[in-house]
C-alpha cells in the first residue's frame, strides 16, 4: 500500500492507495449520491449518478470505480457535476413507471430520493413511462416489475456474487436491455432459490416478494379461525428499524405486544422450534457419527444443516449428489408448524383445520418452503402463511400501532418459551454454536468449555469459518467419541457454499458438521429484512442477537422446559419414530435447467 | 499535393522484421515503436509503443496479445481488405508486439460478419505454423513461443471497444469495463493484455524494417505515417485509400472524385464528426479531425436529417445498455430528433438535446457513449435549419 495525497474540493487528504474516490468520500463524510453502487457487491460504475470531476480528465469520472492516485484533484460538487447528475436521474425517471403513491417502495425508493434531491419536478423527455411490460409473477415467491427497473444490476450481482445462482442477467442490448433469465424465460422456470437477495438489493420497486398481508388480516378477522403466529429469531433484531429505532435495537417484547394487539390469538416463538431443531439435529449428528465409527456404516458425512430453505433448494439444484449429507431435520419454521397442528392442537382441543399458522420470517425462501408438498405432516399444510419482516412492519402500521409506544410483554406458553441457543439461529454460525452447546453436553455431561458458552470461533462474518473441539471424558454411551476432535465449518452466502461443496465433493474436508446459511450474515441479513441492507446493519443486528442470547435465562436448547415437556408428553425420545414422522423430511434432486 | 502512398498493401518479406526484432531486446522494440509515434488506427489514436510499454512493465504472466478485427464502425471496411490481402503481415505485427511485451498467446477477434474470412485466416495461421512462424521456438529463436487463435464476435458494435472485446473473448456479455485498471495491467483473464487494431499491426513490420525515422517522413508532426480510409457515398471512386495524415478533406474529396456539390462529409463513422464545406480545408489527423478511417460523402441531394436519424438509430440499438447516459440518452436523442419529423420540434428541442449531449459525452462509462453525441452535435450545428425544418415524407 502506497501513501497517497489527494485533494477533494481543495482540501488535502492523506490515505493509502487501493481506495476509490467514493471510499474516501464516505470515510470523510463528503456526500456523493450513488445508485448502482452497493457495499456488498462488486463495482460496476454504470448508473453514473456518482460522477465527479478529476482535474486533467476531459470527462467526469464515476467516483465508485475510480481509484485514487497520488496528487489527484477531485471536485464533488460543481455546476457541471450537478447538471450531469440531474440529467442522469432525469433519464432514469423518464424510463421508469412512476406510480409512486401506489408503489410498495414509496418513500423507501432510492430513485425517488435522487429525484427529490435534484428537484426533478418536470421531465424534459416525453410523457412518463406507462406500464409497458407485464410483471413476472411466475416465481412462487418473487415478483419482477421491469417497468420500474433502472438496470443498476444490483440484483444480478447479488444473485451471482453473493449467491452463485446466476438466475438473472442483462438481456438484449441498447434500449431493449432488460434484466431477465436465460432465453428470457420467466423467473419461475429457471433455477432460483427464492432467497430474495435480489429484492434486498433492489433500489426501486422493480422487485418484491409475494405478499400475504391481506390473507393474514382476513384470517384474523375470521372469528372461526385460531390464528397463531411464530416469529423467527432474526425479526426481533431488525423490526425496530422500520419504526425508527437504530439498527441493532432489540424489540422482542414490544413485538410480542404488537402481535397481540393486532389480533393474533396466540403469539409464539420460532425459537422454541429452533431449540427443538437443535435437539433433533444434535442427536442426528451423534447417531450418524455412531453409525460411521461404531457400526462402520456408510453414512453421509459431513452432515449439513437444513434450516435455510434457499440453501436447501440450492443444494437440490447444484449438488444433488450431496443431498444425503443434509440433515433430515425440517427447519424450525416447519417443525413449529407440524408441532402446532398436532401436539398443540390436541392439547388445546382445537381442530387443526381451524388453525391458521402464520410465520414471520426474515426470509422470502420460507414462503416457498411452506408450500412444499412434503411440508404437511400434520395432515394439513403445516404453515399457512409466511410474512417477511417488511410485511409484518406494514401490518403493524396498518393496525395503527407504533412499536415505540408499546409496553413489553412475553410470548405465550408453551410454544413461546425458548433459549439463547434458539436466538442465535439468526446469525451465521449460530446454529453451529447452538448445536455444539447441546451436543458437547449430551456427550460429556459437561458444558462446552467456552467462557459464557460463547463459541467465538464460529461467530463473525468471515465467508468461511472453521473450528474444532476435542471431546474427552465422555459419558459411557458415547465412549466411541472419546478423544475425537469434532471439526465443524460454517459458511454463509450460497456462493461461499458452492465453494465449500466443491471441496466436499473433492474430499478436501474431513469435517463432521457444516452449517450453511443462504444469506450473507445468516438470517439477520435475509432477503425479507428491512431495507436497505448494509454490512453495518448486519453487524448491528448480530450484536443485538448475541446480547439477547446472553440476557436469557436458558442458553442451551436441551434445557428449554417446554422442549423437555414436549418430548415427555408427545414425542418420546429425540429422533423417535414420531419425531421422524413430524419433524424430519426428505429432499428432491432438481435439475440445473 | 497528393498524399496518396502505399504502405499497408505493399509487400514486405515475411520474417524480415521478425528476425531484426529477435536480434534486439524487447525493450528496444518498444522503444522503436514509441519513437515512430505510431498511434492506434482504430480511431482513438492511443500511442502503440506506450501501450506495449505499459504491458511489458507488468510482471504478471501469461500475457496476451489481441488483434482487434471487430471492424464495426459504420462506413469502414479497410481491416477486412487488410485481412484478405495482408494477413501474414498483420500476424507478424502481432508476433513483434508479443515479443515486446512477453506474450505467448494471442487472439484475432474477428467481427462476426466477417465469418467468411475465418477459413482463409485459419489457413494462413496453419501455414505460418508449418513454416515456423507460429508455435514453439519461432524462427528458431529459442524460447519464443506464440499460439494464435481466431475468435468470432457475435455482432455487437461495442465489442470493438477493447474492454468489451475482452469481456466477449472471456465468454461474457460484451460490455465495457471500468478503466483503470487498463487491459495492459488487467486484461484477458485479468492478465496483461494488449489490444491493437488490424491496421496498426500492419504498420509494425514496416516500422521495424525501415526504422522510426522512415515512418516520420509521412504525416504530420503529431500524426506520423499514413492511414487507410474507407470511402463511400457520393463520389466517383469509392473504395479504400491510403493517405498520409494531414491530408485535407478537400484534397481527399478530389482524390476520390467527389462531386463539386458535396454538402457534407462524415469523418469517423457514426461516432465521428460531420464536416460541412466550411471545414473542407481542415486536415485529417489526430490534432485535426481524427478518424478511424470511415469517410462518408453526402451530396446536395441528401437529407442530413435522415443521416442524423440513421446514426442515432444505430446507437440506440448498439449501446451495450449498461450505463444510463448512453442507454437512455440514445433513446431520448432519437425521440427528440423524431420530433422534427413530426413537426413538434422547436429550438427548445435543440437546446434540450444539446444539454443531453453534454451529459452523454461527460458522464458515459466508455468511449461509445461519450462519442455518440459527436455526429449529433456537428450535424445540428452545421445543418440546424435543415434539421429543424425537416418534415417527414408523410407530413410533406
Amino acid at each position: 500500500m502506497n501513501k497517497v495525497r489527494v485533494f477533494v474540493n481543495g482540501k488535502e487528504y492523506q490515505t493509502t492507495s487501493g481506495m476509490t474516490i467514493l471510499d474516501l468520500c464516505k470515510r470523510e463524510n463528503i456526500f456523493v449520491p450513488t445508485l448502482c453502487y452497493h457495499p456488498d457487491l462488486s463495482t460496476k460504475g454504470i448508473c453514473r449518478v456518482c460522477v465527479v470531476e478529476v482535474e486533467g480528465s476531459k470527462t467526469l469520472q464515476a467516483s465508485c470505480s475510480t481509484p485514487l492516485s497520488d496528487g489527484m484533484k477531485i471536485t464533488t460538487s460543481s455546476e457541471k457535476i450537478r447538471r450531469a447528475r440531474k440529467t442522469v436521474v432525469e433519464l432514469l425517471l423518464a424510463n421508469h413507471y412512476t406510480d409512486c403513491t401506489t408503489c410498495h417502495k414509496n418513500l423507501k425508493c432510492e430513485l425517488q430520493d435522487l429525484a427529490n434531491l435534484y428537484g426533478l419536478t418536470d421531465l424534459r423527455w416525453k410523457e412518463k413511462r406507462e406500464r409497458t411490460v407485464k410483471q413476472d409473477f411466475s416465481s412462487p415467491v418473487l415478483v419482477r416489475d421491469n417497468n420500474k427497473c433502472v438496470l443498476c444490476q444490483r440484483c444480478i450481482r447479488a444473485c451471482n456474487e453473493l449467491q452463485g445462482v446466476y438466475a438473472i442477467a442483462n438481456l438484449f442490448k441498447g434500449d431493449s436491455t432488460i434484466v431477465g433469465s436465460a432465453f428470457n424465460s420467466p423467473l419461475g422456470e429457471v433455477v432460483c432459490i427464492n432467497c430474495g437477495q435480489c429484492v434486498a438489493h433492489c433500489p426501486t420497486g422493480a422487485l418484491y416478494e409475494k405478499y400475504f398481508i391481506e390473507d393474514v388480516w382476513k384470517a384474523i378477522d375470521d372469528p372461526d379461525k385460531v390464528v397463531v403466529i411464530q416469529t423467527a429469531p432474526a425479526i426481533r433484531a431488525a423490526l425496530g428499524e422500520e419504526f425508527g429505532y437504530p439498527p441493532g435495537t432489540r424489540v422482542t417484547k414490544k413485538m410480542a405486544t404488537a402481535l397481540k394487539l393486532m389480533g393474533f390469538d396466540y403469539v409464539f416463538d420460532t425459537q422454541f422450534a429452533a431449540d427443538l431443531t437443535i435437539v433433533e439435529e444434535g442427536y442426528e449428528l451423534l447417531n450418524r457419527l455412531k453409525k460411521a465409527l461404531v457400526d462402520k456404516e456408510n453414512v453421509a458425512l459431513p452432515m449439513m444443516t437444513s434450516c435455510s430453505p434457499g440453501w436447501i433448494k440450492f443444494q437440490e439444484h447444484f449438488f444433488p449428489d450431496l443431498l444425503p449429507n443434509l440433515s433430515t431435520c425440517k427447519s424450525p419454521q416447519q417443525m413449529f408448524g407440524a408441532v402446532l397442528k398436532t401436539y398443540w392442537a390436541e392439547k388445546m382441543k382445537v381442530s387443526p383445520e381451524n388453525i391458521v399458522s402464520v410465520a414471520v420470517m426474515p426470509c422470502t425462501a420460507k414462503k416457498f418452503e411452506a408450500i412444499r408438498p412434503e411440508m404437511a405432516d400434520s395432515g394439513f399444510q403445516d404453515v399457512d402463511y409466511v410474512l417477511t419482516t417488511r410485511e409484518l412492519a406494514a401490518m403493524i402500521k396498518q393496525a395503527g400501532i407504533d412499536l415505540k409506544d408499546l409496553e413489553e410483554s412475553n410470548f405465550d406458553d408453551p410454544l413461546g418459551v425458548s433459549t439463547g441457543a434458539g436466538t442465535i439461529f439468526a446469525a451465521t454460525g449460530g446454529v453451529m454454536e447452538a448445536a455444539l452447546r447441546t451436543a458437547y453436553e449430551v456427550v460429556t455431561g459437561r458444558e462446552i468449555p467456552f467462557p459464557d458458552l460463547n463459541v467465538v470461533p464460529v461467530r463473525g462474518f468471515e465467508n468461511i469459518r472453521e473450528a474444532s473441539i476435542k471431546i474427552d471424558k465422555t459419558k459411557p454411551e458415547w465412549s466411541f467419541l472419546e478423544g475425537i476432535t469434532l471439526k465443524v465449518l460454517v459458511a454463509h452466502g450460497t456462493a461461499n457454499a458452492k465453494n465449500v461443496m466443491e471441496r466436499v465433493k473433492n474430499k478436501e474436508f474431513d469435517h463432521h458438521f457444516i452449517e450453511i446459511m443462504t444469506c450473507p450474515g445468516g438470517c439477520l441479513g435475509g432477503g425479507g429484512q428491512p431495507l436497505p441492507v448494509t454490512p453495518e446493519k448486519r453487524a448491528a443486528r448480530a450484536k443485538a442477537i448475541y446480547e439477547e442470547d446472553l440476557s436469557l435465562a436458558y442458553r442451551k436448547s436441551h434445557t428449554n422446559p417446554s422442549i423437555i415437556k414436549l418430548y415427555k408428553e408427545f414425542l418420546g425420545e429425540p429422533n423417535s419414530h414420531k419425531a421422524h414422522e413430524l419433524l424430519h423430511t426428505h429432499y428432491t434432486p432438481r435439475g440445473r435447467y | 499535393m497528393a498524399r496518396k502512398i502505399d504502405v499497408v498493401f505493399s509487400d514486405i518479406e515475411l520474417g524480415k522484421a521478425l528476425k531484426k526484432v529477435y536480434e534486439a531486446k524487447p525493450e528496444a522494440v518498444v522503444e522503436t515503436v514509441k519513437k515512430s509515434n505510431l498511434r492506434g488506427r482504430g480511431g482513438a489514436g492511443f500511442p502503440t509503443g506506450l501501450k506495449w510499454e505499459m504491458a511489458a512493465k507488468i510482471n504478471k504472466f501469461p500475457k496476451y496479445f489481441i488483434c482487434n478485427a471487430d471492424e464495426g464502425e459504420p462506413g469502414t471496411f479497410k481491416d477486412k481488405l487488410i485481412l484478405e490481402k495482408q494477413a501474414p503481415k498483420v500476424i507478424e505485427g502481432m508476433l513483434i508486439g508479443a515479443y515486446a511485451i512477453g506474450a505467448e498467446k494471442g487472439f484475432i477477434y474477428l467481427r462476426g460478419e466477417y465469418k467468411y474470412l475465418y477459413s482463409s485466416l485459419q489457413e494462413t495461421i496453419d501455414k505460418l505454423k508449418r513454416d515456423g512462424f507460429l508455435g514453439k521456438n519461432i524462427c528458431g529463436k529459442k524460447g519464443f513461443c506464440f499460439d494464435l487463435e481466431i475468435r468470432l464476435g457475435s455482432g455487437a458494435y461495442v465489442c470493438g471497444e477493447e474492454t468489451a472485446l475482452i469481456e466477449s473473448l472471456e465468454g461474457k456479455r460484451g460490455e465495457a469495463k471500468n478503466k483503470p485498471p487498463y487491459p495492459t495491467e488487467e486484461g484477458f483473464l485479468d492478465k496483461p493484455t494488449v489490444v491493437n487494431n488490424v491496421e496498426t499491426l500492419a504498420f509494425v513490420p514496416h516500422i521495424i524494417v525501415n526504422g522510426a525515422d522512415w515512418f516520420h517522413q509521412f504525416g504530420t508532426e503529431k500524426s506520423a505515417g499514413s492511414k487507410l480510409f474507407s470511402v463511400s457515398g457520393d463520389c466517383e471512386k469509392p473504395g479504400i485509400y491510403e493517405f498520409e495524415f494531414g491530408i485535407t478533406i478537400r484534397e481527399l474529396l478530389k482524390e476520390v472524385g467527389a462531386a463539386p456539390d458535396t454538402k457534407a462529409v462524415q469523418i469517423g463513422g457514426a461516432s465521428g464528426f460531420c464536416a460541412s464545406s466550411d471545414d473542407f480545408d481542415k486536415p485529417i489527423c489526430f490534432e485535426g479531425i481524427p478518424t478511424g478511417g470511415s469517410i462518408i460523402i453526402f451530396n446536395k441531394s441528401r437529407s442530413m436529417f435522415k443521416v442524423l436519424k440513421n446514426f442515432v438509430e444505430f446507437f440506440q440499438q448498439e449501446s451495450c445498455g449498461q450505463c444510463t447516459p448512453c442507454r437512455e440518452g440514445c433513446s431520448r436523442m432519437l425521440e427528440g430528433i423524431e420530433k422534427f419529423e413530426l413537426g413538434t420540434g422547436s429550438s427548445k428541442t435543440v437546446s434540450d438535446l444539446l444539454s443531453l449531449s453534454e451529459t452523454m459525452s461527460l458522464a458515459s462509462k466508455c468511449g461509445f457513449g461519450q462519442s455518440v453525441p459527436n455526429s449529433f452535435r456537428t450535424i445540428i450545428t452545421k445543418f440546424r435549419d435543415e434539421i429543424i425544418s425537416y418534415r417527414g415524407e408523410n407530413n410533406e
